[in-house]
C-alpha cells in the first residue's frame, strides 16, 4: 500500500511560473514511477524538503560512506529527521567524472538514467559545481551496486575530501574557434595521471585543475582552481583586414572605435584611416576583448601554448585568492611538452603536500609561504610576467643581490643562444 | 563469506574520452573552427575552415532532473538533433546540429516540452547554484528553488538579448560560496554566532581542527558543565559558519538570523579587465521561502540599472568601474554602510588613496 502523500505547501509555488519547475519533476517520479521504492523516495524526500521551507534550516548529516578501494566520490548524507522521512533516510550522492567538454550521447544518458534508476532515486545533475555528474540519493548499499554497473561500462568516480577533485575543461576545440589548446587532452591526461590521488584523499586539501582554451576563461579557471590552465598565443594576433572592413561598414567606424579601440586595455589597437586595423602585438596582453567583437575579422596567432596560474580558491579561510602565474608561457605540443605539465603538476602537488598545513589550499599556502619559496620548492625561475608590480616595500633582507642578478644574465643570455 | 560475494575491485578509469560522445561534426573539426556567428537569442553557428557549418541550440532546464526529464531531452534529442547532448558550465542543455533546416523544428520541440531557448551572449544566463537545503549538510537556504523563482522572473532577459553584456548570476547557501563568483550573487551571510550543543561537541568533533579551522581565532577548548567543549569569543567571531562544516553542533543557521546577502561584480573573464572577484552591495536580506521576492526585487532593480545606464560590451564590474560606486548606490537606492568598507586582510588597498572624487 502506498503511503500517504506528504503536504508541500510551499513547494508547491515553486510549481508555478514559466521556468522548467524540479519541484514538478519530483512529483513525476512520486505519481508516476512504475517502481513503488522511487515513489516513496520521491515523495519522503519532497516531505523533508518541505519540512526545511517550513523551519529554514537543512536535516542532512555527513558520515562516511565509500565504494570498495576507494575512500572517495561519495558525499553520504543521513536525514536528522529520518524517523518522518524514512523512504529517504539515506540519500548519498555519487560523484562521477564526466567527459572532458560533458558530451553526451542519448544513447550513453538513457543507459546511465535506467543504471540510476535501478539503484538510485531517479534524480541528477549535469554537472555539480565541481564538475561531476551528481547522481542524487541512494542507500549506503545501493551506493556500491550503482558504482560497480557504471564502472563496468566505463564510468569512474570523481573526488571528494581533501584530494584532486574532478576536472573540467571548456567546449574549447571541440566547437570554439578562439581555443588555443587541446582542451580535452590536458585535462585528461592531467586527471587521469592523478587517479590514486582522486580516489583516496590524503593531501591537505582540496585541489582542483581546470582548463581553459583562451583568456575568456569560459571555466573560471583562474578564480576557483588551484591549477588553471589558460590558452594563448605568442606570435601576432591573425587579422582578416577585408572581414575588418566589412565590419567597419556593416557596424560604423564610431561603434568600432567605442567598442573595439577605446575598450583596449593596452590600446593595443588603432583603425587606420584606410579602415584597416593597426595592433600593437608587442603590447597585446592576450585579454579577448576584440576578438570576441570581430570573431570574423580576428583570431589567435599560430605560436598557441598555455598560461599556468596556481592558487585560486574562494573564501575558506584567508579570503578568496585568484590563481596567479607561475609559467607565463608554455608550448603544449610535442610529447615531451606534455610531460612536462604533468611533471610540473605532480611537483607542485608535492611540495604542497610536504608543506601545506592541514585543510589549507595551495593558494593559502603561497600566501604564507610567499610566492618566491614556492617557485624554489617546485623549481621555477622567477619572472616579471608574475607580479602586477615589484615590491614597494624596502623591509627585505638583499644580501645576495649579486649573484641574483647574475643568473637573471645567465638565463637572458641562454634564451638569447637558443 | 562466500566466494561470490567477494567486493568487486574498481576500474580506475577517471575521466572518459569524450571523442565517442561528441556529435561528429564536432569529432571532424576538431581544433579547425573559424568563426562563429549569433543568429539569434538562444542559438549559435560555427563555421570551420573544412566549411562545415554546425548550429548550437541552448536549453534553459530545472537543472535537477528526474529521469522522466532526462529521458524526455533524450527523446528531443533524438528526434531532432542527432542523438547527442552538451551540457555548459551553468548546467545549460546544447543540442548541436549541422544543418540549418534543423534548428527550427527542434526550437519547437524544446519549446513544446516546457523548456526554454536562451542564454547566449549578452543574456541572463541561468544561475548556477548549489545544492541546498535538497542535500546540503551544512546549508543556511535552498538554492534550486532561489533560481527556480528568480528565472521565473528573468526568463524574458535569459531568452533575449537586451544586456549590454552576458550577466552571470550564481547563488550560494553559505559563505564558503560554492557557486562562485558572479556579475550578481546571492550569498547566505550569517549574522549571529554559532550555537552551541555542548552535550554533543566531544564527541562527534575533532576539537583542535574545529579551533584551526576559524578564520579570526576566536574559537578556544572549553570544558562546559563537566565535559571537553568549545567556546566562542563571540565578540570576535565574524559568523562566517566556517566551525559548522568540522563541527555540526556548532548550528551556524538560524531561521531568523541567517540572511542573504547580495555582491556584484565578480567576472572569471581576463577580457579587457583582468578577472574580478565580487564586491558587497546589499545585505540583511530575508531569507524567505518559497520565492525568495525581497533577493529578487534588488537583483531586478541592480539588472534594470545596469541595462540602462551600461555601455555596450560592459560587464558589471566594468560598467561600475567607469560610473563608480557613487553612482552605482545613487541609481539603485542601495544603501551604503559600514558593512561595505572592508576590514579583512589586505583592506587597505580597496580604499580610495586618490583626490578622484565624483560628483
Amino acid at each position: 500500500m502506498a503511503t500517504e502523500h506528504f503536504e508541500t505547501p510551499m513547494l508547491d509555488e515553486l510549481e508555478n511560473g514559466p521556468w522548467p519547475s524540479f519541484i514538478s519533476g519530483f512529483k513525476r517520479l512520486r505519481d508516476e514511477h512504475p517502481e513503488e521504492r522511487i515513489r516513496e523516495v520521491a515523495n519522503s524526500l519532497l516531505g523533508q524538503l518541505e519540512h526545511s521551507y517550513e523551519t529554514r534550516k537543512g536535516y542532512w548529516k555527513g558520515g562516511t560512506v565509500s565504494v570498495f578501494g576507494y575512500g572517495s566520490g561519495i558525499i553520504p548524507r543521513f536525514s536528522e529527521v529520518g524517523h518522518q522521512f524514512q523512504a529517504s533516510k539515506e540519500f548519498h550522492t555519487l560523484r562521477v567524472q564526466p567527459p572532458a567538454g560533458n558530451h553526451y550521447t542519448t544513447d550513453m544518458l538513457r543507459q546511465l538514467g535506467d543504471s540510476w534508476e535501478k539503484y538510485g532515486s531517479g534524480l541528477v545533475t549535469f554537472h555539480g559545481q565541481t564538475g561531476n555528474i551528481m547522481f542524487i540519493g541512494t542507500t549506503t548499499e545501493n551506493t556500491q551496486h550503482f558504482f560497480d554497473e557504471i564502472n563496468e561500462y566505463g564510468w569512474d568516480l570523481g573526488g571528494a575530501g581533501p584530494c584532486v577533485r574532478t576536472g573540467m575543461s571548456c567546449v574549447g576545440a571541440a566547437r570554439c574557434e578562439q581555443s588555443c589548446v587541446d582542451e580535452q587532452k590536458a585535462h585528461r591526461l592531467l586527471l587521469n595521471n592523478f587517479t590514486d590521488d582522486v580516489h583516496r584523499p590524503a593531501l591537505p586539501y582540496k585541489f582542483k585543475f581546470k582548463v581553459s582554451g583562451c583568456g575568456n576563461d569560459c571555466q573560471n579557471a583562474i578564480e576557483r582552481s588551484d591549477f588553471a590552465i589558460i590558452g594563448t598565443w605568442r606570435d601576432d594576433m591573425k587579422v582578416d583586414q577585408a572581414a575588418f572592413k566589412d565590419y567597419v561598414a556593416s557596424k560604423g567606424r564610431q561603434y568600432l572605435i567605442d567598442n573595439v579601440v577605446t575598450r583596449c586595455p593596452t590600446n593595443a589597437l588603432s583603425i587606420n584611416d584606410d579602415d584597416t586595423l593597426a595592433v600593437d602585438n608587442r603590447n597585446c596582453v592576450r585579454c579577448m576583448h576584440c576578438l570576441n567583437v570581430l570573431p570574423k575579422a580576428l583570431s589567435p596567432g599560430d605560436d598557441k601554448g598555455v598560461t599556468i596560474c596556481i592558487g585560486g580558491k574562494r573564501t575558506l579561510k584567508i579570503g578568496d585568492l585568484m590563481g596567479t602565474v607561475v609559467v607565463p608561457f608554455k608550448k603544449l605540443e610535442t610529447e615531451e611538452d606534455w610531460e612536462s605539465l604533468v611533471e610540473m603538476a605532480e611537483e607542485i602537488i608535492d611540495f604542497w603536500a610536504e608543506n601545506g598545513l592541514e585543510h589549507e589550499r595551495c593558494g593559502e599556502m603561497i600566501e604564507r609561504i610567499g610566492l618566491v619559496n614556492f617557485l624554489e620548492g617546485i623549481g621555477v625561475d622567477v619572472d616579471p610576467n608574475m607580479v602586477n608590480n615589484p615590491r614597494q616595500s624596502s623591509y627585505v633582507r638583499m644580501d645576495d643581490w649579486d649573484a641574483e642578478a647574475e643568473k637573471w644574465f645567465e638565463r637572458k643570455a641562454e634564451e638569447a643562444a637558443g | 563469506m562466500s566466494e561470490a560475494a567477494a567486493p568487486r575491485p574498481p576500474t580506475e578509469s577517471g575521466c572518459p574520452d569524450a571523442f565517442q560522445y561528441m556529435h561528429p561534426a564536432l569529432r571532424r573539426n576538431y581544433g579547425n573552427w573559424a568563426y562563429h556567428e549569433d543568429p539569434q537569442p538562444g542559438v549559435l553557428k560555427h563555421v570551420s575552415k573544412s566549411g562545415d557549418e554546425v548550429y548550437t541550440i541552448k536549453v534553459g532546464t530545472q537543472r535537477i532532473l528526474d529521469v522522466f526529464t532526462l529521458r524526455k531531452l533524450c527523446d528531443i534529442g533524438d528526434q531532432f538533433a542527432d542523438g547527442y547532448i552538451r551540457f555548459t558550465l551553468r548546467s545549460n542543455v546544447e543540442y548541436i546540429v549541422d544543418d540549418e533546416s534543423k534548428v527550427q523544428p527542434l526550437i519547437d520541440a524544446i519549446t513544446e516540452a516546457g523548456f526554454v531557448v536562451g542564454g547566449t551572449r549578452n543574456s541572463v544566463t541561468t544561475l548556477s547554484h548549489t545544492q541546498g537545503w535538497l542535500h546540503c549538510d551544512i546549508p543556511g537556504t535552498d538554492a534550486s528553488g532561489v533560481v527556480k523563482a528568480m528565472m521565473d522572473e528573468l526568463i524574458d532577459e535569459f531568452k533575449s538579448w537586451n544586456m549590454p553584456n552576458r550577466v552571470h548570476i550564481t547563488t550560494s547557501c553559505c559563505q564558503i560560496n560554492c557557486g562562485g563568483q558572479g556579475d550578481i550573487a546571492i550569498n547566505v551571510q550569517h549574522t549571529k554566532p554559532p550555537k552551541i550543543n555542548h552535550d554533543l561537541v566531544s564527541n562527534v568533533c575533532e576539537r583542535p581542527s574545529v579551533v584551526a579551522r576559524c578564520p579570526v581565532a576566536a574559537i578556544r577548548p572549553a570544558q562546559v558543565n563537566g565535559k571537553p567543549s568549545l567556546e566562542v569569543d563571540e565578540r570576535k567571531c565574524i559568523c562566517c559558519g566556517a566551525c559548522y562544516p568540522p563541527c555540526p553542533p556548532m548550528q551556524i543557521n538560524d531561521a531568523e538570523h541567517t540572511k542573504l546577502a547580495i555582491w556584484v561584480g565578480g567576472n572569471h573573464s581576463n577580457a579587457r579587465g583582468k578577472p574580478t572577484f565580487q564586491k558587497l552591495v546589499a545585505s540583511g536580506v530575508p531569507n524567505n521561502p518559497p520565492r525568495w521576492p525581497e533577493a529578487t526585487a534588488i537583483v531586478k532593480k541592480i539588472l534594470k540599472v545596469y541595462k540602462e545606464d551600461a555601455q555596450d560590451w560592459e560587464r558589471i564590474n566594468d560598467w561600475i568601474e567607469r560610473i563608480g560606486w557613487t553612482r552605482f548606490f545613487e541609481l539603485t537606492g542601495l544603501p551604503f554602510t559600514k558593512f561595505h568598507i572592508d576590514n579583512w586582510r589586505g583592506a587597505r588597498n580597496s580604499l580610495n588613496a586618490s583626490a578622484h572624487i565624483r560628483f
